[in-house]
């Protein structure tokens, strides 16, 4: 801590931070565009100017930038200068004279951090009459707008785009006052990432594409704190709805999993909430036929349902407690698994290892703190995306570690970039493909499952000859294995990812026994991040037997030993071999089903109830760390569907549900803690999910009665549907949305960070549900490897961030962005068999077919199946395949879309 | 003795010296003193003990530039040396005439301060638009190889050296040296902020010098000569010899090596033979185009570092730029005006679009539409722009002509609004 | 959502894949000369492009992307620094560039009425070229030879001390060593 003072009032800071993130720290005013929270400091925009005094005797004072200045123990200085003040004022005066004034149909209207800083700066008359700089607009695909002219030059786009996310296709471009930020020509921007540029830019130059489309003004949204709901990750975010329909989603601040940044699939993802298609009723159906029940007919097929011989499959995208009422309606022997039965396998394990005292299961914070990486068989970039964004950010503490032995402070962003230069932590990566992230790897192993697993077991045995070594991995690979394994060793804080998505379990279990080597090695827990795809494939994984596997269930159905079959939130023909759940579906003598759509499963079903979806409940989630998150409800659903718990009739309100889960289900009982204290809300008021700008309330309907409908109320939530409540002024976790005085834009969050990045004032970052009680020091045996006798290719399966999740392959945007589903093939398998990029061809005794794709990096021998949005069904693949040619499949979307840097192309 | 050690070779009615009429003439003696067992600390010490301060126009120390460069065992193991001949300061012409009329004393230079601190590898940063500089730097660099002077172990003292000429795809901000270091790694010349410096962290994030050709050109001398001999040549208060040269409408403009301490008037009168026929003096910017105005009444103040400035301006590139008095000033600040604002990078905000309005107002005088409102506006960016505000010094320097050109010039400002019209075309 | 829609998209990413020129074998050849003296090949993406030029006589998108795929830095870095020097030419320029330094010792020494007789007798302002493809007209910062202004370049030479007489033989001079080719 060092001693400062600001305008005369001495303050505690801390010296390795520069002023002006310390400034706001303190909660002080000071206007600044280049710098960002998590991206240091460049000292182009020039807006944070202060005077700083040499000492207390010095009148004079000088001029500097509050954020390329470190806060040392003794610094005197002042914001409120005159001089400051009219530095400010000035630069805002010139970063606004070719600024249009197009504020009314700015999509960043509003919440437009230029608009705060324009104030704040005091800058409100133009005397610029000269000729302004204008620029054309590029296209830049289906999420992002781009709009040049409202560019105020701060280089936070391209320090966000290039350097942080690691992305190559857009650039400064031009110089002097015609600088431009674009790609080099028009086209889709191909970071996954790209969305966060809406929020990177202080102004409207980069928009949110879908927004636009239907655009609502900040304070017209009602909106609540929520929970992604597109992978495992759990990445906390704000939803907007207004006029009954879902507009847009904006990151929510959480310091501990997704700080300031989305991926593309979170954040365009979510439009499939306000598609036509979406299940409206409650209905009977069967013969061709559907009829809608009445709420007594409902109770009654509930009541039907409960009975011995009726089994329910849970689901991985269904919250805590839809899945946990479902159990307790069936019963918890009759609860069976709603994904396929080897994710069962894989995420039992990682829930075993989430216990183990050894380890540590990382948050994305942590993940960012990590020097040596080794990543096993998992696509991290299109299975968990936020976590290969946390990844870029772990190779660069190489360059942290440098900068500090020269004494450069770390928030100098281009200096530590430029001493650095390509010198990053270790990153390696065992992998069927080359991945997104392999631009940063320092090691990358490409080969089949089986001899990745091999070589992990190797490795593991390298660090710690108490771990099986495997049957021995090829020669080729001693050198790195090796390496890998001193890197591991020397590391400060080594991290070990894996995951059920490779569908390889040894790849887990080497992983574990690789970071239980590095244990016995030091004191504290490894950090062994173990993804898994879906946003509750936790929580449902917590709430079913080992025994209660997905085939397991259906096969009872098939028996007859089950007659009833409750399918919740589930398209299990995603999940497992068609026939088989075809069989057991149809043996079954009643199925219900609840969901948002309809899909193949819910086609097979006598009953069908329609699902809120994930912005029209209030749920928890469990995510790949075991981190229990609460997710408001945003809006009504304006439909007949409810939450599937509340169909079962189980709890009458989700609190008390909630409360019941953390007492009767194992593992939850830490669940209620995510649970708001009402206490210490002012006067018992409720926190509204609306502005207190709201507008429109008494008019929004006017065009269809004059009457003003009552709000909706909300009893079960400490939210409400209007304006009236007041504001958490203590859990900063309950906002529906941040702002504050003189901050409208998502900048105003710093005003409710206790420091800068730090946590939210007394707020709940969720809640690590599972406690670590197993220590053990042995070593998992790697599968017997049984010399296959099959022919064909090798079989591992690929993933699109794009089209691998349901749900969000329903919205449009994202649709846009989507391939059809391809197998990844070695130019010399491609060659042998004739194939030429883009060919059609069928998948071994399948019915399903898929599109060529020539890639570089695949090992001969094998091949890699994107299975598209379950086009081709998983679960039906064998472990090796032969493939041939098919002319007449349909191709609808073709794969020119593929962003993978390992395409087949012309050489040099 | 030698009085002129940065020209004494050049000739430019004929081609350069070769490596033989170079070393005939004292040329590589350095070297020779170096193989002979004059050790990097030495010349350091010779350096700083010479006072020599750069020639590119800050003035800084060279030997106290050079001693920030870290030297232990634990230093990073590449260093580099830049030589910053990327001479585009408007009104500036005597880089290349030495890269032209003296290739070899440049690389002699180079080599001894690539020795001082270490340095493997030596960029020539240059101007693309110098054709000829080029072909003579690389023709004198095969030269110098052949005798053994670059390449591996020269000289056996087992210390190695290669020079690469580097020409620049063009922009003044590359003068400014990380702008610089940035271009030579391809990248966008925007300047980096220091610290850290370049002594530090320099090109591709390794210790590195940038020193501007003519302070190069001075250090054969001091080695071969010595320090007492470099101290003997100034008439003033700063070491050395420097080159100067006056351009416009004098009646012999050119480039002279003369020493420090000179009146300006010697250099104007004497020199450059005095203004054309009929024209007077009205100003002069004493050193380039970031340079304050300087008035007839300064005409005896003398060409140091430290006299100039007393008066408000600086010596820079010593080479200055006459206005008579049949030229309109406001045109001419309006040239420079013009001329900063194109070459901002645009990476920080005064530079970026302040320059540019400055520009439009001056299109506006020039075309006569100026008015009180704008006259406002330059005023208020002289400060606005001015030193510390910015994120390097182009724009600070756009302000010296500017702020000075507003302080001496202010009728014919006022003229220009009150006639609505250049009142020198008229 | 239309089909159109969805091929739009993907088209748009394909499209930096599909018509970059492929680099001559004096290109690569100068380039590979270049990385032997960089250690980094950002630099190198500088030079190729200057090398680039210097054979076609300027950058077009699909040199650009020629580089880009032959060195593997992006395309938007290279478009980044193409755009940002002065000396990289990203349109077609004419057989002879003139670059005329308009700088304030030249402007002193009247460049203006030279650059004026340049226009009138070459019909083209900066930045633009003669119908007959010979001669492009662009401005250049001071190009240190201010006691000989008022100067120009015309290709790899220097003509100083201008004068609108001087002009018109240099003029004459190249637009000949075009004919006698």
């Amino acid at each position: 801590m060092a001693k400062i003072v600001i305008d005369g009032v001495t303050y505690d800071v801390n010296p390795d931070n520069n002023l002006l993130q310390e400034c706001l720290s303190q909660g002080l005013d000071l206007p600044y565009f280049c710098w960002h929270p998590c991206m240091g400091s460049v000292g182009a925009c020039r807006q944070c100017a202060v005077k700083q005094y040499r000492d207390a005797d010095d009148k004079e004072g000088m001029l500097v930038m509050a954020c390329m200045t470190p806060a040392s123990e003794g610094s005197i200085i002042s914001i409120e200068d005159e001089q400051a003040k009219s530095l400010r004022a000035s630069v805002i005066e010139s970063l606004m004279i070719s600024h249009p004034h197009d504020c009314p149909v700015c999509e960043e209207g509003g919440e437009c951090h230029l608009q705060d800083m324009t104030l704040m700066s005091g800058h409100n008359y133009r005397r610029y009459d000269k000729k302004k700089v204008t620029h054309n607009n590029q296209y830049l695909g289906p999420f992002i707008n781009h709009e040049m002219n409202r560019c105020i030059t701060c280089y936070r786009c391209v320090r966000y785009y290039d350097d942080y996310a690691g992305g190559t296709d857009l650039s400064a471009q031009a110089s002097h006052h015609h600088v431009y930020f674009g790609r080099h020509e028009e086209g889709v921007l191909e970071s996954e990432f790209s969305g966060n540029l809406v929020e990177v830019c202080p102004t409207g130059v980069f928009t949110d594409k879908a927004f636009s489309e239907h655009y609502t003004r900040k304070w017209d949204l009602q909106t609540a704190p929520s929970i992604c709901t597109g992978c495992s990750v759990g990445c906390n975010i704000t939803p907007g709805e207004r006029y009954g329909t879902l507009r847009r989603v904006v990151n929510r601040y959480n310091s501990e999993v997704n700080g300031y940044f989305l991926c593309d699939r979170g954040r365009f993802g979510f439009e499939y909430v306000n598609n036509t298609d979406r299940l409206r009723d409650a209905v009977k159906q069967g013969g061709g036929s559907s009829e809608k029940l009445s709420t007594e007919q409902v109770a009654t097929v509930i009541d039907e349902f409960k009975s011995a011989s009726t089994i329910g499959f849970g689901s991985p995208r269904a919250s805590n407690e839809s899945n946990f009422a479902l159990r307790c309606l069936v019963g918890e022997e009759n609860f069976y698994a709603g994904y396929s039965d080897s994710e069962h396998e894989a995420t039992q394990l990682i829930v075993q290892l989430a216990k183990d005292k050894a380890f540590n299961s990382p948050s994305i914070r942590e993940i960012e703190k990590a020097d040596a990486i080794l990543i096993l068989g998992e696509d991290v970039t299109n299975v968990a995306p936020r976590i290969a964004l946390a990844l870029r950010q772990s190779v660069r503490n190489k360059a942290r570690e440098l900068a500090s032995a020269s004494r450069i402070p770390q928030w100098q962003d281009a200096a530590v970039r430029e001493l650095a230069q390509h010198e990053r932590s270790p990153l390696s990566i065992l992998s069927t493909y080359v991945s997104r992230l392999d631009d940063v790897a320092s090691d990358k192993v490409i080969d089949t499952l089986p001899n990745l697993a091999s070589m992990a077991f190797a490795l593991a045995n390298a660090i710690s000859d108490k771990s099986p070594n495997s049957t021995s991995p090829a020669d080729e690979y001693k050198g790195v294995i090796a390496k890998i394994a001193e890197q591991l060793q020397k590391a400060k804080r080594p991290l070990i990812i894996a995951g059920s998505t490779s569908g390889n379990l040894d790849l887990i279990k080497a992983a574990a026994n690789i970071a239980r080597g590095l244990n016995q090695q030091r004191s504290e827990p490894i950090d062994l991040c173990l993804l898994v795809p879906e946003v509750n494939s936790i929580g449902m994984g917590l709430l079913v037997n080992a025994d209660n596997s997905l085939q397991a269930g259906l096969a009872r159905l098939d028996g007859g030993s089950a007659t009833r079959a409750i399918v919740l939130e589930n398209d299990l023909f995603r999940r497992a071999p068609k026939t088989v759940v075809d069989n057991a579906l149809t043996k079954a003598e009643k199925v219900l089903v609840l969901d948002q759509f309809s899909t193949a499963t819910s086609d097979k079903a006598d009953y069908l109830f329609p699902a809120t979806a994930f912005s029209e409940h209030e749920a928890t989630y469990i995510n790949y760390e075991g981190r229990a998150q609460l997710s408001f409800q945003v809006h009504q659903c304006a439909t007949g569907a409810m939450p599937s718990w509340r169909w079962f009739g189980e709890a009458t309100d989700i609190e008390s549900l909630i409360n019941r889960c953390t007492n009767e289900a194992q593992g939850f009982d830490k669940l209620a803690r995510l649970l708001p204290d009402k206490g210490s809300f002012i006067a018992g008021m409720k926190i509204p999910r609306q502005s207190h700008r709201y507008s429109g309330r008494t008019a929004m309907r006017a065009n269809l009665s004059v009457h003003e409908p009552k709000q909706p109320q909300d009893d079960e939530s400490v939210m409400s549907f209007s304006m009236e409540g007041i504001s958490s002024q203590k859990d900063a976790s309950l906002m529906a949305s941040a702002w504050a005085p003189r901050w409208n834009s998502n900048q105003s969050i710093s005003k409710f960070q206790d420091e800068v990045n730090g946590e939210l004032k007394q707020a709940h970052p969720g809640s690590l549900l599972i406690e670590r009680d197993i220590e053990t020091s042995s070593y998992f045996e790697p599968s017997s490897n049984a010399e296959s006798s099959e022919n064909g290719l090798h079989v591992s399966l690929a993933y699109q961030i794009f089209g691998s999740d349901e749900l969000s392959a329903r919205s449009s945007s994202i649709q846009q962005r989507m391939t059809d589903p391809y197998i990844g093939l070695s130019p010399d398998d491609a060659e042998a068999k004739g194939f030429k990029h883009g060919d059609s061809v069928s998948l071994g005794a399948t019915d399903s077919t898929a599109i060529v794709c020539i890639r570089t990096s695949i090992k001969p021998g094998s091949v890699v199946i994107y299975c598209g949005n379950s086009e081709i069904n998983a679960a039906e693949l064998p472990s090796q395949i032969e493939i041939s040619l098919n002319e007449q499949a349909e191709v609808l979307r073709g794969i020119k879309g593929l962003i993978v840097s390992d395409l087949l192309e012309e050489e040099y | 003795m030698v009085n002129n050690p940065l020209t004494k070779n050049i000739d430019m009615t004929r081609p350069p010296m070769d490596i033989a009429a170079y070393e005939a003439n004292d040329g590589y003696q350095s070297i020779k003193a170096i193989a002979k067992g004059l050790s990097s600390d030495d010349v350091l010490q010779q350096v700083k003990d010479s006072g020599l301060k750069g020639r590119g126009g800050a003035g800084f120390p060279t030997g106290l530039k050079w001693s920030f460069v870290p030297r232990g065992d634990d230093s990073p193991k590449q260093k580099y040396l830049v030589v910053n001949a990327d001479e585009m300061e408007p009104g500036t012409f005597k880089d290349r005439l030495l890269m032209e009329g003296d290739p070899h004393l440049m690389i002699e230079g180079m080599i001894i301060a690539a020795y001082a601190i270490h340095a493997s590898k030596a960029y020539i940063f240059l101007r693309g638009e110098y054709i000829v500089s080029q072909q003579v730097l690389t023709r004198a660099i095969a030269e110098a190889e052949e005798r053994g002077y670059l390449g591996k172990n020269i000289l056996n003292t087992g210390f190695d050296l290669d020079i690469v000429v580097h020409t620049s795809a063009g922009r003044y901000i590359c003068g400014e040296e990380t702008a610089l270091l940035n271009a030579l790694e391809g990248k966008r010349a925007n300047p980096r902020a220091k610290p850290p410096f370049p002594q530090v962290s320099g090109l591709w994030g390794k210790p590195t010098i940038v020193n501007n050709v003519e302070t190069i050109c001075n250090l054969p001398g001091i080695i071969t000569y010595g320090v007492d001999w470099y101290h003997g040549l100034t008439k003033g208060n700063d070491h050395g010899t420097k080159l100067f040269g006056v351009s416009g409408k004098v009646k012999t403009p050119g480039c002279w090596e003369l020493p420090l301490g000179l009146p300006i008037r010697e250099l104007l009168e004497d020199y450059a033979g005095g203004m054309q026929d009929g024209l007077e003096l009205r100003a002069f910017l004493p050193g380039g185009g970031s340079t304050d105005f300087m008035l007839p009444q300064h005409l005896d103040v003398t060409l140091d570092y430290d006299e100039i400035a007393k008066v408000g301006s600086r010596l820079a590139t010593g080479t200055m730029i006459v206005l008579d008095n049949k030229t309109c000033p406001v045109g001419m600040v309006g040239n420079l005006m013009r001329f900063f604002a194109h070459e901002s990078c645009g990476f920080c905000t005064p530079c970026r679009d302040g320059l540019p309005w400055v520009d439009e107002i001056f299109n506006e005088f020039e075309n006569g539409r100026g008015n009180e409102k704008d006259l406002q506006i330059l005023h208020d960016h002289v400060t606005y722009l001015g030193p510390g505000r910015t994120f390097c010094a182009l724009a600070p320097g756009a302000t010296a002509p500017l702020g000075s050109g507003l302080k001496y010039f202010k009728e014919d400002f006022d003229r220009h609004i009150k006639e609505k019209c250049c009142p020198y075309k008229h | 959502m239309s089909n159109g829609d969805v091929k739009m998209s993907n088209d748009m990413i394909a499209s930096t894949a599909t018509r970059h020129r492929k680099l001559s074998a004096e290109e690569i050849a100068e380039i590979e000369h270049e990385m032997t003296l960089y250690p980094d090949k950002k630099a190198v993406g500088l030079e190729a492009l200057k090398i680039v030029q210097k054979y076609q006589g300027w950058v077009s998108d699909e040199s650009l992307l020629g580089i880009s795929k032959y060195l593997g830095i992006p395309a938007s870095d290279l478009e980044g620094v193409a755009t940002f020097f002065n000396l990289v030419y990203r349109e077609p320029v004419g057989k002879n560039v003139i670059l005329f330094c308009d700088s304030v010792s030249c402007w002193i020494m009247g460049c203006e009425g030279i650059k004026k007789h340049i226009k009138d007798t070459l019909d083209i302002n900066y930045g633009e070229t003669t119908k007959d493809g010979d001669f492009t007209l662009i401005p250049v910062p001071c190009l240190g030879d201010c006691d000989r202004a008022p100067v120009m370049m015309v290709g790899p030479d220097l003509h100083r001390n201008l004068t609108p007489g001087a002009i018109d033989k240099i003029i004459l001079d190249y637009s000949k060593s075009k004919s006698a080719e």
